[in-house]
């Protein structure tokens, strides 16, 4: 199963690294990253493969955001799907 | 992979524009819970649903932790509870509703609809049963919802049910006094009820459905307030465009998840909704998206027009998203439920005689609306009428759920809590319906051709 990780927040050393470090623990491999600081915010979308993944995909969810709010960042992974859904006819 | 400001759309949608599913509603067929013994009836009854129904809220909250969309609702819709508690000795249908309110509790949704008659022509003996029974039922239970329907457009309107109904509301009131009315508050009286709306009060399970569906109902009025904005000032065609594309975005979210849902619960779909559900929230308004087409409060001349193109457009987007489409499928305007609706309310731009002529445009009817708790019911059997043929002529669903606020007069608030918020009390005409009303008989029903 393929999700999307959204990252947004204010700019700071070693967001990517801390992120991919929580994913990588879980064993959730990343497919494909893009980044851009928007003034001073930090944005990023990944597209990561959750096949590997040693627990269930609602406590990632879960830890994700509990983890990106203690670093000031909003961080949400979301099955793939529905933005498929939304976004392609 | 999908580009990053589309992902982000998505993601800005859910969290500042309040997009959710406002509810994934499962109906359940009681048809085959029918007792000569009412208490075995119940017992039947209390089984199924619970077991049908065991794992919907589970099931709803996985899907939205999965796909971090919000899905505010899990209810139940069952039979219309006269057809089955008709089969039983019974003489109070109370306790069907107090069966209905446990599955409820015990399954964990938040409503649970279907406590019904379908009286539009006329009523059997368990029809009228029920509707006695209805005050007390919404009173005695927690979350059971009612409805009646009292006229079709094939059937013209039942005037005996309504003058009923009338009285009824009053009861509901006065039953629930101690919360402002709240009784009447769970109970919808219907013109062309629909068999498989997700949404309540007025939800039920027809009978012409399958032993058990999946309904879902979309909402979205924050975000297509925010697509407006885009085009502030420029043609109604763009902003007609502008709501489709929304409007296609919403429904098909609403079509993954109803499907996502089905397909876990091993129950068919049945249809998406496409209502514009707004809630008390700030920016999640339907008034407010009126009045970005440029109208300086909703209610003011130009708001039925508004309306019109609204509920239009957003059928047009909705229904290439969904492979069925369904229910009350229109824009919703329930006053207490809506910021921009009260806030219009309290200021006079919007009267009570200028919601009945959006209820010819759009979904639902005079919904949620708080009027003086000395109004007759001889008047709201008349406000039920007009908007009964509203629905009647035009081939539409029209409905009023009114509260006849006990103890509170015009310009008093009323609050009702949680999604239901707080109505301010508007003013009916003080002119005498009673003769009108005490009439009874039947409305014939109307032409479908020569229609001017």
């Amino acid at each position: 199963m393929r999700a999307i990780v959204t990252v947004l927040g204010k700019d700071d050393v070693g967001i990517l690294s801390f992120v991919t470090a929580l994913l990588a623990e879980h064993k959730v491999s990343v497919l494909d990253i893009s980044q851009t600081i928007m003034r001073e915010y930090f944005t990023m979308v990944m597209l990561v493969d959750c096949a590997q993944i040693d627990l269930p995909f609602a406590e990632l969810v879960a830890l994700m955001e509990g983890q990106g709010k203690e670093h000031n960042l909003s961080i949400h992974i979301q099955r793939e799907d529905i933005f498929n859904a939304m976004h392609r006819i | 992979m999908i580009n990053t400001n589309e992902i982000l759309d998505t993601i800005h949608m859910i969290d500042q524009q309040h997009l959710d599913v406002r509810t994934i509603t499962m109906g359940i067929s009681l048809l085959d819970c029918a007792d000569s013994d009412p208490k075995i009836a119940c017992r039947k009854i209390y089984d199924k649903i619970t077991r049908y129904a065991d794992r919907l809220v589970s099931t709803g909250e996985d899907i939205e932790r999965e796909y971090g969309i919000p899905i505010v609702n899990k209810r139940i819709s069952v039979t219309p509870m006269a057809l089955v508690a008709g089969a039983s000795e019974a003489k109070d249908y109370v306790p069907f509703a107090v069966a209905m309110d446990d599955a409820a509790k015990a399954t964990g949704v938040n409503f649970i609809g279907g406590f019904s008659a379908l009286v539009q022509k006329g009523a059997t003996p368990a029809d009228r049963k029920l509707i006695a029974s209805i005050p007390e039922a919404l009173a005695r239970t927690q979350y059971v919802c009612s409805s009646v329907n009292v006229g079709s457009t094939k059937a013209g309107i039942n005037m005996n049910a309504v003058g009923v109904m009338g009285r009824i509301i009053k009861e509901c009131a006065e039953l629930t006094a101690d919360q402002a009315g709240f009784g009447c508050a769970k109970l919808v009286v219907f013109c062309n009820a629909v068999e498989d709306n997700p949404f309540m009060a007025g939800a039920f399970h027809g009978v012409g459905e399958g032993d058990c569906v999946i309904n879902v109902g979309v909402s979205g009025p924050g975000v297509v307030h925010h697509a407006l904005q885009s085009v502030k000032g420029m043609p109604f065609d763009e902003v007609a465009e502008t709501i489709k594309k929304t409007a296609f975005r919403i429904t098909r979210m609403g079509q993954l998840v109803a499907q996502e849902a089905s397909r876990r619960l091993g129950v068919p779909f049945g249809i998406v909704d496409l209502s514009l559900a707004p809630t008390p929230a700030i920016g999640d308004s339907v008034a407010r998206i009126l009045e970005e087409m440029g109208l300086e409060a909703c209610g003011t001349h130009g708001t039925t027009a508004a309306l019109a193109l609204l509920n239009d457009a957003v059928k047009k987007g909705g229904v290439m998203a969904s492979s069925h489409v369904g229910g009350l499928s229109g824009a919703f305007i329930p006053v207490s439920e809506d910021e921009g609706m009260i806030a219009a309310a309290q200021s006079g731009a919007l009267t009570l005689d200028k919601l009945e002529a959006m209820t010819c445009v759009c979904s639902v009817g005079l919904d949620m609306i708080a009027v003086p708790g000395d109004t007759s019911s001889d008047t709201i059997s008349a406000i039920i009428a007009d908007e009964a043929a509203i629905g009647m002529v035009n081939s539409k669903t029209t409905a009023v759920r009114i509260i006849p606020a006990p103890g509170k007069k015009v310009g008093d608030m009323v609050e009702f809590g949680g999604l239901l918020g707080s109505a301010p009390v508007m003013p009916v005409h003080p002119f005498s319906s009673h003769a009108f009303v005490a009439r009874g008989g039947r409305i014939p029903a109307p032409m479908q051709s020569l229609k001017n």
